[in-house]
């Protein structure tokens, strides 16, 4: 995949071209340069225009792209994507905003049954160049259907591919390579992370759009996460490291197709694997690493594949999600149980 | 043409048009009831028994030479329909959908299409197809396992049989949207889409969303559903309390109920509402009031549902008899006609046999092949590691 252009201007040039960004403005930075970069480039949600999104990703992309680059849309998930099909087949490259996580269920007809097989079912002749953005995962105390993390559905489903940002980086340029990948891309975006800031330099070369990163270099267990759990992740081997225990963190990144070289490199090195995920453990993303890393490094573990994930239960009523969600001492101890094997 | 408000608002307390002849007590309680009248609102401009009838609001003038070229469509699709037929009971297709009885309001509506409009047609839209220019072997390999349609969709202005019920309602209109925001719509060079469905799929979302969308963004598109009466065993009934064209107004949009075995008055229709679309006046939704002659698919088994003589009522109001009648009374069309279209049908049944007797499996290559467009590692690795157990068998075989 082309990388996108670099040094896109943007109504918000900065005089540097390094700032501090939250998650949030870096996706909105994102989704504008793509815009201008390509006429075709249309964005389709609810409540995306004049509100900017109830996140404000969108925020004031319909006053500067007008409604017919920025669709507020009815309120049906289903007709959001099915249209969008139909935009893309017409030569448009619609970036859907799904409200919430639990709300793209009525879409899901549309993405597994049309977006995901069009382009197999006509061997190529229509190609479906469409973003779906998903504010993903819990910890902002919402009520329910507005937590949940449903990735693996689409990681599970042949023809869509899969991603999420961790940082504010990321996120600029991740968005961007999706916009302009000619593969379906689900992109969840880590919500409660929204508001975090980082660093991003918005003239710099980007990394691949479908490759694992190894965020931390360690030696004694590695740790693998993606999305909201990144930042988790980082903070648990921040606590390790101060009583001596060395841990590698590789953010995912993509989801499918999954980029396990890097994971499996860590782990022929230290010889542990931690996955740490907020979505429920059974036939999860997870799941997955845990089935490949044994298979591919079978001789190097010294101790299972352990999983810190959500429970395999609904998303709790908000007051238990602490509980619920895999948090730095869940994660230290699967590593202590790890290094005790 | 007159005001769309006469013939398609109907007061609310109006007495409903009638959706069928009225069914006994018994018909009813048992789930079988004969349909065969279209009610007062039904378009019709050539009556079951060839006579040409006129229309307030809808005519057409056709020359000899046009309809001599309706009937011969319909005789060809549905020797098409009958071949591939017996092509599923001789083994060669897996399973067949026959379009048997509805090829007027298919060849009606897919010859009222300009070439620069698009179509997105449900799986029975095998007469669609052929008016857009798709050879009939190429439905072939749907029904026998070969690929899943070999077209060019673009090129065709024809999108791949979609078999999820409703979904290429809203992709039609999302396309319809598109032509709309690409500014070619709003005068006798638009562009519009058709978009295909059954009585069946009216009860799905997906087919509510798009006169959603449809309506909101006053996208070129005609919904034509095309109301067999039968969806599997489940008649219309089962799916609305309404005449489906008078759900339209509820969006905000024409309905037109046309008689669908009336291959003059669907052409008429239909062309009327893509002129309207094409000039920004659309959504515009027609009903095409017709009769699934045969099964649902080669798979289905009708005499467990429905009554025969229901069929043999629909038996007279066939579409293509009609036309042979008028064509013969007006003398539009002698003998020598009517005996070279019975040679075409032959040619064209012949070359499908063969086409279809003849058509090799896919290699074992074609499970993998553009599952992606900027490809997928992983799946390249699958696909070699399978490739590769493939090529240990003696001969390739396995």
């Amino acid at each position: 995949m082309a990388a996108p252009t670099m040094n896109r201007s943007t109504a918000e040039t900065p005089a540097t071209p390094v700032q501090t960004l939250t998650i949030s403005k870096a996706l909105n930075m994102g989704l504008r340069a793509a815009m201008e970069a390509n006429p075709k480039v249309i964005m389709m949600g609810e409540d995306i225009g004049k509100l900017g999104g109830v996140f404000r990703i969108t925020d004031g992309l319909q006053k500067d792209f007008g409604e017919q680059r920025v669709l507020d849309t009815p309120l049906a998930e289903s007709g959001i994507i099915g249209t969008a099909v139909g935009l893309a087949i017409r030569g448009y490259r619609p970036v859907c905003e799904i409200q919430f996580d639990g709300f793209i269920f009525p879409g899901f007809d549309q993405i597994v049954s049309q977006v995901a097989k069009l382009h197999y079912r006509t061997q190529g002749k229509i190609k479906m160049p469409i973003v779906i953005r998903v504010p993903f995962g819990g910890g902002i105390g919402a009520v329910e259907h507005h937590s949940e993390s449903p990735e693996s559905y689409f990681a599970h489903t042949a023809g869509l591919k899969v991603v999420s940002c961790s940082n504010p980086a990321d996120a600029y340029w991740m968005i961007q390579q999706a916009i302009d990948c000619d593969d379906p891309v689900l992109f969840f975006e880590p919500k409660r992370r929204y508001y975090e800031k980082g660093e991003v330099d918005t003239t710099a070369q980007p990394g691949k759009l479908f490759e694992s990163r190894v965020l931390r270099q360690g030696t004694d267990a590695t740790l693998v996460a993606y999305g909201p759990m990144v930042r988790t992740s980082i903070d648990a081997a921040n606590a390790a490291a101060e009583d001596g225990t060395s841990l590698e963190v590789i953010d995912l990144r993509t989801l499918s197709p999954l980029d396990l070289a890097p994971v499996f490199e860590s782990v022929r090195r230290t010889g542990r694997l931690v996955v740490v995920s907020e979505a429920p453990s059974e036939s999860s993303i997870a799941s997955e690493i845990a089935a490949k890393v044994q298979q591919e490094c079978f001789y190097s573990l010294q101790a299972p594949v352990l999983r810190v994930t959500g429970f395999d239960t609904p998303y709790p009523p908000s007051k238990l999600e602490e509980e619920f969600l895999p948090d730095l001492d869940r994660v230290l101890h699967a590593v202590d149980r790890s290094l005790a094997w | 043409m007159s005001s769309p408000e006469q013939w398609t608002h109907p007061e609310p307390d109006a007495a409903p048009a009638a959706t069928a002849a009225k069914p006994t007590a018994e018909q009813v309680i048992a789930g079988l009831r004969a349909t065969d009248e279209g009610g007062a609102d039904l378009v019709q401009l050539l009556t079951p028994e060839g006579e040409r009838v006129t229309h307030p609001d809808f005519d057409i003038d056709i020359t000899p030479e046009e309809l001599r070229g309706l009937y011969r469509d319909m005789v060809l699709i549905r020797r098409v329909d009958r071949e591939a037929n017996a092509l599923q009971r001789k083994g060669q297709l897996g399973i067949w959908v026959p379009l048997l009885g509805q090829e007027a309001a298919q060849i009606g509506a897919g010859r009222a299409m300009r070439e620069t409009d698009m179509a997105f047609p449900s799986y029975r839209e095998h007469g669609i197809a052929w008016t857009r220019g798709i050879n009939p072997t190429e439905l072939l390999g749907i029904f026998r396992g070969t690929d899943q349609g070999t077209w060019d969709p673009m090129e065709k202005r024809f999108h791949p049989y979609t078999i999820v019920i409703g979904n290429q309602v809203l992709n039609a209109a999302g396309y319809a949207m598109g032509q709309k925001f690409d500014g070619k719509v709003g005068d006798d060079e638009g562009e519009a889409t058709m978009c295909f469905f059954g009585d069946g799929a009216t009860s799905q979302g997906d087919v509510h969303e798009g006169f959603v969308w449809a309506a909101v963004y006053d996208a070129p598109l005609v919904f034509f559903c095309q109301n067999n009466q039968w969806a599997i065993s489940e008649p219309t009934e089962r799916q609305s309390r309404l005449p489906l064209y008078q759900r339209a107004r509820g969006y905000g949009f024409p309905g037109i109920r046309v008689d669908g075995n009336d291959v003059l008055a669907t052409l008429a229709v239909t062309k009327w509402a893509l002129d309207e679309c094409r000039h920004g006046n659309g959504p515009i939704l027609i009903e095409a009031f017709t009769y699934r002659m045969d099964a649902h698919t080669t798979s289905d088994d009708p005499t467990r549902y429905r009554l025969s003589d229901e069929l043999e009522m629909w038996k007279l109001k066939d579409p293509i008899e009609r036309v042979k009648v008028y064509l013969v009374r007006q003398q539009w069309a002698d003998h020598e006609f009517f005996e070279g279209v019975e040679a075409d049908a032959d040619k064209l049944g012949e070359e499908l046999r063969e086409f279809c007797t003849n058509m090799p499996d896919p290699p074992a290559e074609r499970i993998f092949s553009n599952v992606y467009a900027e490809g997928n590692p992983n799946l390249d690795a699958q696909r070699d590691e399978f490739l590769d157990y493939v090529s240990g068998f003696a001969g390739g075989e396995h």
